[in-house]
């Protein structure tokens, strides 16, 4: 079957990007991030973009498919509709070059929210599996894309941040530090969160989002 | 205070970055992408540690046991005792560092099965052991970094070191702006993974180049047992990459079986191996594979798998299994081939993870270090940490010596050639032969280039080795030879390229 993929380029931060079409025959069940390597191995597309595992393990491949954001690797020709697929870079992010985006904020973000232990892990049973649900975030960015109040310059560090507070605000165990947390998270998540909720049902890794905000927000700012 | 950069932010990479914090050194850690990318995060099946949760009377010895018969005689034994009697305290770490381990009751970890070991010893947390793990020990970093003590540099790529004598340094390239920056230092730790993307279809990450060893080849560092590859028995193809299954799927009843032409079902690794069946280790059973794929198709049969083991241990692969194959493996059957999933081989490194240059170290998959000539599913996780913990303590207690190692100045070019990867792939596949290694060797003749001078050393390691061992099997010589139950070594002198084996106390 076949396709016509319409990408977004750009050569660099300060040029002006462009748009390029190309045609690709595919069968079956063949994900873009194929579909991408394809183009550079055999139409000599010189396309930059991040790819790591190919089995949405690693989140390097998040880039906006037909508006919306996904990982490359996860998104099948055969599940979309028409035969037209649009890629571009993600938007909330500065362009490095074509698909490449600069995600070095989500990063950054953490660090100020001083997500770490700095006792022992605090290893509750019950709160295991929400834990490890925290554990898979990829840091993709595919979250932050979709909401309305995240920008990169903004202090609002978007649902990264209270995914990945969870299990750390369970397992602190420093009660100073602990408190540290809630101040910060309360700074950087909750006092910017709208709750528009546009994260739901989002997430490549299958987090759920909105369960871990309300858990973090539980934890954080509810102090339960 | 030592300033030491680590090359790879993967498991390795951490673990040595947080052994190294608390002796207060300053840290650089270079990766071209941030560690969640590391290829660390797609390890699914566990680590292995002799914690004796099960009442099955395990112990380090046990574990180093099976390790060293898997590893078939070319491994350091002194290295894997160190490793496998670490292995227990690392994981009760790694607890503390807030891993989710699946747990047996509320006090114990549970632990599932493996291949090439008869006791149950693999910790694990669902099928994402590897992601797991990675986060926590990325949170433990991070207070590091603010602390002050580490420095990243993301999106860098490592091009070459710098000294005359020893290893003061290395030369970096930022991937987003392309400059190119030289930092000095104490040390230079080298976590840098494994050669995946030297070859045609593999396991591993595609951020995996291989071009960090290419290019220290290329400046005289000495690798060892680059003919030692895994093959993982159960992958599915996927475009040009291999998707792995987990060997937690026949440590949880899996079952292999062929099908011939006129629809008979053979259990073949129950029936030729009886006591560890359809987990013998991973060569064996590789092979055991590939024999069966010359006339018949070979499936991987999880049908009679219980539900509660799906829900709490193999979740992820079901669901993977449906998302990219469309197949319910609670269901049907999955058709499986074996691929490249890991190298035992890379960088030389002593029982301390020193190479040859000094102030030069390398530590996980990069390093050829516990593995020998076949590695245990559960001990890459393993290795990588302790190995990481093992630079360090080295980097700490070694003094400033008169002792000399020439680094060689790097020929130019390192750009991979796709045409001269299918053939060295092809030559270097399960089985190998004189004939296929030869003609390889022979096209690649007038390429000279970095890139090129590897993949010869590649094969060259794999025409010397004239005996089949653990991974590295040839068709023209059947069985060990004991003459050979050395690693090899080889490295680049300037000019040549010298391959032998490496006799007890030499290079050491």
């Amino acid at each position: 079957l076949k396709y016509l993929i319409t990408i977004k380029r750009q050569n660099n931060p300060d040029s002006e990007s462009y748009i390029q079409k190309f045609e690709v025959e595919v069968y079956g069940h063949v994900s873009v991030a194929t579909m991408l390597k394809d183009l550079n191995e055999q139409q000599n597309a010189d396309i930059s973009w991040e790819c790591g595992c190919m089995s949405r393990k690693c989140g390097a491949c998040a880039m906006r498919i037909n508006g919306k954001p996904m990982l490359a690797c996860a998104c099948f020709a055969d599940e979309i509709r028409g035969r037209k697929i649009t890629i571009e870079p993600l938007s909330k992010f500065p362009v490095v070059r074509d698909l490449i985006v600069d995600r070095t904020a989500i990063f950054e973000g953490l660090k100020d929210m001083e997500l770490y232990l700095s006792s022992e892990a605090f290893n509750n049973n019950y709160t295991r599996k929400i834990r490890y649900m925290s554990a898979k975030c990829l840091m993709c960015g595919c979250c932050l894309e979709v909401c309305p109040n995240f920008n990169v310059n903004h202090i609002f560090i978007g649902a990264v941040g209270s995914v990945n507070a969870y299990r750390i605000l369970s397992q602190e165990q420093n009660m100073e530090h602990k408190d540290q947390l809630n101040v910060k998270y309360k700074e950087r998540f909750y006092e910017g969160c709208g709750n528009s909720l546009s994260c739901h049902d989002i997430c490549p890794a299958g987090i759920e989002v909105d369960e871990l905000t309300a858990r973090s927000n539980a934890v954080a700012v509810w102090k339960r | 205070m030592k300033k030491v950069i680590i090359i790879g932010a993967g498991l390795a990479g951490l673990s040595a970055t947080l052994e190294l914090a608390k002796e207060n050194a300053e840290i650089i850690l270079v990766s071209n992408q941030p560690s969640e990318r590391a290829q660390s995060v797609m390890a699914e099946g566990g680590i292995n540690a002799a914690m004796n949760t099960k009442g099955e009377d395990d112990s380090p010895i046990e574990h180093a046991k099976e390790t060293l018969v898997s590893a078939a005689g070319i491994v350091n034994e002194d290295a894997v005792m160190n490793m496998v009697n670490a292995a227990p305290n690392i994981v009760k770490r790694l607890i503390d560092f807030g891993v989710n381990f699946n747990m047996d009751g509320y006090f114990d970890v549970d632990l599932r099965k493996f291949g090439g070991q008869k006791k149950q010893r693999t910790v694990f947390a669902g099928n994402c052991t590897g992601k797991q793990i990675m986060t926590a020990l990325i949170d433990a970093v991070r207070k590091e970094e603010i602390e002050g003590k580490v420095k990243r540099y993301s999106h860098h790529e490592f091009l070459h070191l710098v000294g005359d004598n020893h290893c003061e340094g290395c030369v970096i390239q930022n991937q987003y702006t392309r400059e190119i920056i030289e930092i000095k230092s104490d040390a230079v730790v080298l976590a840098c993974g494994g050669m995946h993307g030297l070859f045609d279809k593999t396991t591993g990450s595609v951020f995996n180049t291989g071009m960090a060893v290419v290019r220290l080849f290329s400046q005289g560092v000495v690798m060892s047992n680059l003919e030692m590859i895994q093959f993982h028995p159960t992958t599915i193809s996927q475009g040009n990459k291999s998707i792995l299954i987990t060997e937690a799927a026949r440590g949880e009843g899996g079952r292999l079986y062929s099908l011939n032409e006129d629809g008979k079902k053979t259990y073949f690794m129950e029936e030729r191996f009886p006591e560890l069946g359809n987990l013998m280790p991973r060569d064996i059973t590789a092979r055991e594979i590939y024999k069966e794929l010359q006339n018949n198709k070979v499936y991987l049969d999880m049908t009679g798998v219980d539900q509660e083991i799906w829900e709490k241990r193999l979740f992820e692969l079901r669901s993977d299994m449906k998302f990219y194959f469309k197949i319910d493996p609670a269901k049907e059957a999955i058709q499986v081939e074996p691929g490249i999933h890991y190298f035992m081989g890379g960088i030389w490194v002593d029982i301390d993870h020193r190479t040859n240059i000094k102030g030069l170290y390398a530590a996980g998959e990069c390093a050829a270090q516990y593995h020998g000539a076949n590695r245990l599913g559960g001990n890459s996780l393993l290795g990588a940490i302790y190995g990481g913990m093992t630079v360090a303590k080295s980097i700490v207690s070694d003094e400033e010596s008169d002792s000399k190692s020439a680094i060689i100045s790097n020929i130019v070019g390192c750009k991979e050639n796709m045409d001269s990867k299918r053939k060295v792939s092809k030559a270097m596949g399960i089985i190998r032969t004189e004939n296929s290694l030869r003609s390889a060797l022979e096209s690649l003749k007038d390429k000279n280039d970095e890139y090129h001078v590897f993949l010869k050393a590649i094969l060259m390691s794999a025409l010397m080795r004239k005996e089949s061992r653990g991974a590295h099997f040839r068709g023209d010589y059947l069985g060990i030879n004991p003459e050979y139950a050395f690693p090899s070594v080889v490295w680049w002198d300037g000019r040549t390229i010298n391959v032998r084996l490496k006799k007890d106390g030499e290079l050491d």
